[in-house]
């Protein structure tokens, strides 16, 4: 039972990493019908642009806020010079999806060749050394900030959307698109800025999982496929079921470890997405296909 | 582009005596490659002879079926590992190859259920997890990787007195030839004509009498084939083989040549193989930049020429049919 406890809250740590990017890749999806490829590779970036600020001396605060600037930035930068000429010219869903590969490619060659490929190690105030007890259950310092940062990240996420004008606008958007334009919501922008928001929620989980990995340019790459697994679970276009499908995917990969083997862990995460889409491929919270000939 | 007036002449693989002329060109060029050709690019047109198969098989698959994959990197996996265990026990290789071939597409098959019910970025999902499931397994299973030490193939000593380098480039280059002329006849049959009328609109397709579930799942089945022939021919070129060359990187890469290469064009799937392979070998100063290359690449080809390098060339050759009257 201690265990159980034990790896319960482990995996909810790490599970709380893949809420955050299931939650930008679950709000990209929404509103634009894009898988984005790019979003590990986008948070790679922000935090190696944080990484390179912290090196310089900057205050870690201001460093982390910088990181997620650069990340968003870089999406909406990507949304606005390669993606809407492209919808202009009609490029279908597909491309659209391949354009994101596209950019994921050129991030991750330019983080490679001006951030090194050495792995390093991340300075973060928060150690993952220092542990606390709660009962029998024993969680470190980075994990507790970890889970402390995604609720955070995820309350503040559900009032933007939910109680505010712009998240209104998003949320028109992503129903409706040319009903929402009638309506007079300058979509792009709403659009620019969900892929700002998107990407600035990865570099979250990035600057919070690079302490407890080294920084290289790959880091991103394992947590973001986990993050996709977790928003298939969820199901791609539900916000709230990417929240969800994170934290039971995490827990289920604490259990995987501890019981089974760790060898079984990884793995654990791509069996899921094969068997979430071959029995209910819209996911626990998502909404049914709908197709017309 | 042309006009053609019989069945016939649409079932001809060449049209016009002038192209038969340059592809016959081409053809000489290419076999007599290894009598002005440094050894170490040989074996780059060895790699990309054996790579074209490949890729000429996920463009069956993404390119004539649109049904995207982004496993393909675990088709070659098992593809070149069933090929190494089977030349383990004895098997001799022109068996060991379609037995490699046909492992890989029995997997195919299997990942091709899903397809039946997942359409676009769902079913990219459901084979990029296959794709990395498959690394995985091969990465924790001494057994099936052979080892620490990955498994070792033996290779095949060259025939009639050539030098090795130019011995692989030709036993590559009859395979890459025989496939794609392969790929051309599927292209004209029954088959291919079904592939493309379910890209284009599956409902509509299945309304016309194609049969959808059979159709679906033999492109992955023969497109599995191509990769795991592919596999096989990689494990005898590399003579030794570790989970680690089969990575989702790897899948990208060759995902990427399709698309720089060209959707639905066999001739693409060659250019495309072949941009792959030597932009790292030019590039190989700035190693770290050549997914940048790569990803620009991919931004220009989606944004200006859709068609990728076999639409340019297509347009190419358009422009000198009718110069100078254009």
């Amino acid at each position: 039972m201690q265990h159980f406890l034990q790896y319960t809250v482990s995996g909810l740590a790490t599970g709380a990493i893949y809420a955050l990017v299931a939650l930008g890749l679950a709000l990209i999806y929404r509103s634009t019908r894009i898988l984005n490829f790019a979003a590990g590779d986008m948070a790679t970036a922000g935090t190696f642009a944080a990484f390179t600020l912290i090196c310089m001396q900057i205050p870690f605060g201001a460093a982390a806020t910088a990181g997620v600037v650069v990340g968003a930035v870089i999406a909406m930068g990507f949304y606005f010079i390669i993606l809407v000429p492209a919808q202009r010219r009609d490029a279908n869903q597909l491309s659209q999806i391949i354009l994101t590969l596209g950019l994921a490619l050129i991030l991750q060659g330019l983080v490679g060749h001006f951030g090194g490929t050495e792995p390093q190690a991340f300075p973060f105030p928060l150690s993952d050394a220092k542990l606390h007890k709660f009962g029998t259950v024993v969680i470190s310092e980075l994990g507790l900030g970890t889970l402390g940062i995604s609720v955070v990240c995820c309350v503040l996420f559900y009032l933007l959307v939910q109680k505010t004008r712009i998240g209104l606008a998003m949320r028109a958007t992503s129903e409706n698109l040319p009903a929402a334009q009638t309506l007079g919501i300058p979509t792009r922008r709403v659009l620019a800025f969900s892929w700002g928001l998107a990407a600035g929620l990865g570099v979250v989980a990035g600057l919070f999982l690079a302490p407890a990995q080294t920084l290289d340019p790959f880091f991103m790459l394992e947590p973001f496929l986990k993050g996709f697994a977790a928003a298939i679970l969820g199901g791609l276009n539900s916000l709230p079921g990417a929240i969800v499908g994170g934290l039971i995917l995490g827990v289920a990969e604490g259990w995987a470890g501890g019981y089974i083997s760790i060898a079984f862990k990884n793995t654990m995460a791509f069996l899921i997405i094969v068997a979430v889409l071959l029995i209910r491929p819209e996911g626990m919270l998502g909404e049914e296909f709908k197709e017309r000939v | 582009m042309d006009l053609i007036e019989s069945y016939k002449e649409e079932l001809q693989l060449v049209r016009r005596n002038w192209t038969r002329a340059w592809v016959l060109g081409l053809l000489v060029i290419l076999l007599l490659l290894p009598l002005y050709c440094p050894e170490d690019w040989m074996q780059i047109a060895a790699l990309v002879c054996i790579y074209s198969i490949g890729v000429q098989g996920q463009n069956l698959l993404i390119g004539y079926t649109g049904q995207i994959s982004l496993g393909q990197a675990g088709f070659l996996a098992i593809g070149a590992f069933a090929f190494g265990h089977a030349a383990r026990f004895g098997i001799p290789w022109p068996l060991a190859l379609v037995v490699a071939g046909v492992v890989a597409g029995l997997f195919g098959v299997l990942v091709g259920f899903p397809s039946l019910k997942l359409k676009g970025p769902y079913l990219a999902i459901a084979t990029m997890g296959f794709g990395i499931a498959v690394y995985q397994i091969f990465v924790n299973s001494e057994l099936l990787s052979g080892g620490r030490m990955g498994l070792e193939v033996s290779r095949i000593e060259p025939w009639f007195g050539l030098s090795r380098a130019a011995f692989t480039y030709y036993f590559n280059f009859a395979f890459m030839l025989l496939f794609t002329i392969v790929s051309y006849n599927i292209i004209s049959s029954y088959m291919g004509r079904a592939f493309i009328a379910v890209r284009d609109n599956d409902i509509a397709a299945e309304v016309i009498g194609v049969n959808l579930t059979r159709y679906k799942l033999l492109s992955f089945a023969v497109s599995s084939f191509y990769t795991g022939v592919c596999g096989g021919l990689y494990a005898l070129y590399m003579r030794f083989l570790n989970p680690d060359m089969f990575t989702f990187m790897d899948s990208i890469n060759m995902f990427v040549a399709v698309i720089i290469g060209g959707l639905a064009s066999v001739e693409g799937s060659i250019m495309g193989a072949a941009f792959v392979l030597l932009v790292p070998k030019l590039f190989a100063a700035w190693k770290h930049l050549v997914p940048v290359i790569f990803g620009l690449t991919i931004l220009v080809v989606l944004i200006f020429e859709p068609l990728g390098l076999a639409g340019r060339w297509m347009k190419f050759r358009l422009y000198f049919r009718n110069w100078p009257l254009r």
